[in-house]
C-alpha cells in the first residue's frame, strides 16, 4: 500500500530551488489540496515573481505568469471571466505580496474576491540575493542590512495579518509554518481549507506559510527551521487571524 | 514491512529528512555523490522503517515515496 507519494498535481520535474528551502513542501501542500478536491482540470495558478517564479513548470494545472505583485488583480480578472467553472490560487513570496502588491492585495482582500492567495513569508527577497524585505525582522542581517534591520533608518517589519484582520472584507486569514512535521500538517489542513473556502463561495482566503531561506540566511536548512521558531514566530505569531464564517456561526 | 524509494537524483542532500526520522535510520550517503553532485539521502536500516511517512512529508524535493 502506498503511504505517501508525489501528488497528481505536482508534476515530475526537479525543483530549482537551493537545498534545503521549503518552498517545496509548499508546492506539495498546494498540490495535494488541489489532489484531494478533485479540482485539477479547472484550477489556474498565477505565479509571483520571485524565487517561486517558476511555480509554473511545477504544477499539472494552468498556470499565468503575472507582473510582480499583480497576482491577486490577475486572479481577480480570471475568477470574474468564469466564476462558476474556475478555481483561482495566486503563490507569492514576500517581496511581491507585501512589498511591490501590497496594494493589490489589500484590495482584493477588501473586496472580498473569491480567490485563494498563498503567501510565503521567508523574511528576505531570496531571488535576488538576500535584500531586506518589508518582512524582514528589527536586527535580521541582510545583504542591504548588513549591521542588522534597525527600525530607526528602514521602519518596522509589515505584519500583513495583524493589518488585513482589521478589513471587514477577507474571509479566512491563517498564519502557518512548516518548520516540522507536525507544522506541516496544519500548514496543509489549512491550504485545503482556503480552496474549500473558494469552492463553497466564501470569498478571499489568504494563508501565510513562515517559510526559511538557507541560502540568504546564512544557515544550513534545519538550524533554519529552528531559526522560524525561535525568531520568526514570536514576531509572527501563527494562528487564525479572521474566519469570518466560524464568526457569524458564533454570533447565531 | 516499510518500503522507501527515493529518487536519488533529485535528492539536493539538505538533510530535512534524516532530521525529521524518529528512529534516526536515515542518512546523507558520503560515499555516493548524484547527478547534481549532492551526497543523496538513504535508508541506513531498513528494518528498522516503521513506514511513517514523516520523511516525505519534510522533503521539499518530493523524491520519497513511502510504501508499508
Amino acid at each position: 500500500m502506498v503511504v505517501f507519494d508525489r501528488p497528481h498535481a505536482m508534476l515530475d520535474v526537479p525543483l530549482h530551488y537551493c537545498p534545503g528551502c521549503t518552498h517545496g513542501i509548499i508546492h506539495r501542500l498546494v498540490a495535494e489540496a488541489i489532489d484531494e478536491l478533485g479540482i485539477e482540470g479547472k484550477t489556474i495558478g498565477i505565479a509571483p515573481v520571485g524565487c517561486s517564479v517558476m511555480a509554473y513548470d511545477y504544477f499539472a494545472c494552468d498556470m499565468i505568469e503575472a507582473a510582480h505583485g499583480r497576482a491577486p488583480a490577475v486572479a481577480t480578472g480570471v475568477k470574474r471571466a468564469d466564476p462558476e467553472n474556475h478555481i483561482v490560487f495566486t503563490y507569492q513570496g514576500d517581496g511581491d505580496l507585501a512589498s511591490i502588491g501590497m496594494a493589490e492585495t489589500v484590495h482584493a482582500a477588501a473586496r472580498n474576491e473569491n480567490i485563494t492567495v498563498i503567501f510565503i513569508n521567508n523574511a528576505i527577497y531570496g531571488m535576488t540575493g538576500g535584500q531586506m524585505a518589508p518582512t524582514s525582522l528589527p536586527g535580521q542581517v541582510t545583504q542591504t542590512s548588513p549591521y542588522g534591520r534597525d527600525p530607526k533608518l528602514c521602519g518596522y517589519p509589515i505584519k500583513v495579518f495583524e493589518m488585513l484582520s482589521e478589513l471587514e472584507g477577507p474571509e479566512y486569514l491563517e498564519r502557518v509554518t512548516v518548520n516540522n512535521a507536525k507544522n506541516v500538517r496544519a500548514a496543509k489542513k489549512a491550504i485545503k481549507k482556503a480552496f474549500q473556502n473558494q469552492i463553497d463561495g466564501k470569498g478571499f482566503s489568504l494563508i501565510e506559510v513562515l517559510s526559511s531561506c538557507p541560502t540568504n540566511w546564512g544557515m544550513t536548512p534545519s538550524a533554519a527551521l529552528k531559526w522560524i521558531d525561535e525568531k520568526m514566530i514570536p514576531y509572527y505569531p501563527l494562528g487564525v487571524y479572521k474566519d469570518r464564517s466560524a464568526e457569524k456561526e458564533a454570533a447565531k | 514491512m516499510a518500503k522507501l524509494t527515493f529518487k536519488t537524483d533529485n535528492c539536493k542532500g539538505c538533510g530535512l529528512c534524516v532530521e525529521a526520522c524518529p528512529k534516526h535510520i536515515l542518512r546523507l550517503a558520503q560515499e555516493k555523490i548524484n547527478k547534481k553532485g549532492h551526497h543523496p539521502a538513504e535508508l541506513a536500516d531498513e528494518s528498522a522503517c516503521i513506514g511513517c511517512a514523516t520523511c516525505a512529508l519534510m522533503c521539499p524535493d518530493c523524491i520519497i515515496k513511502v510504501e508499508r
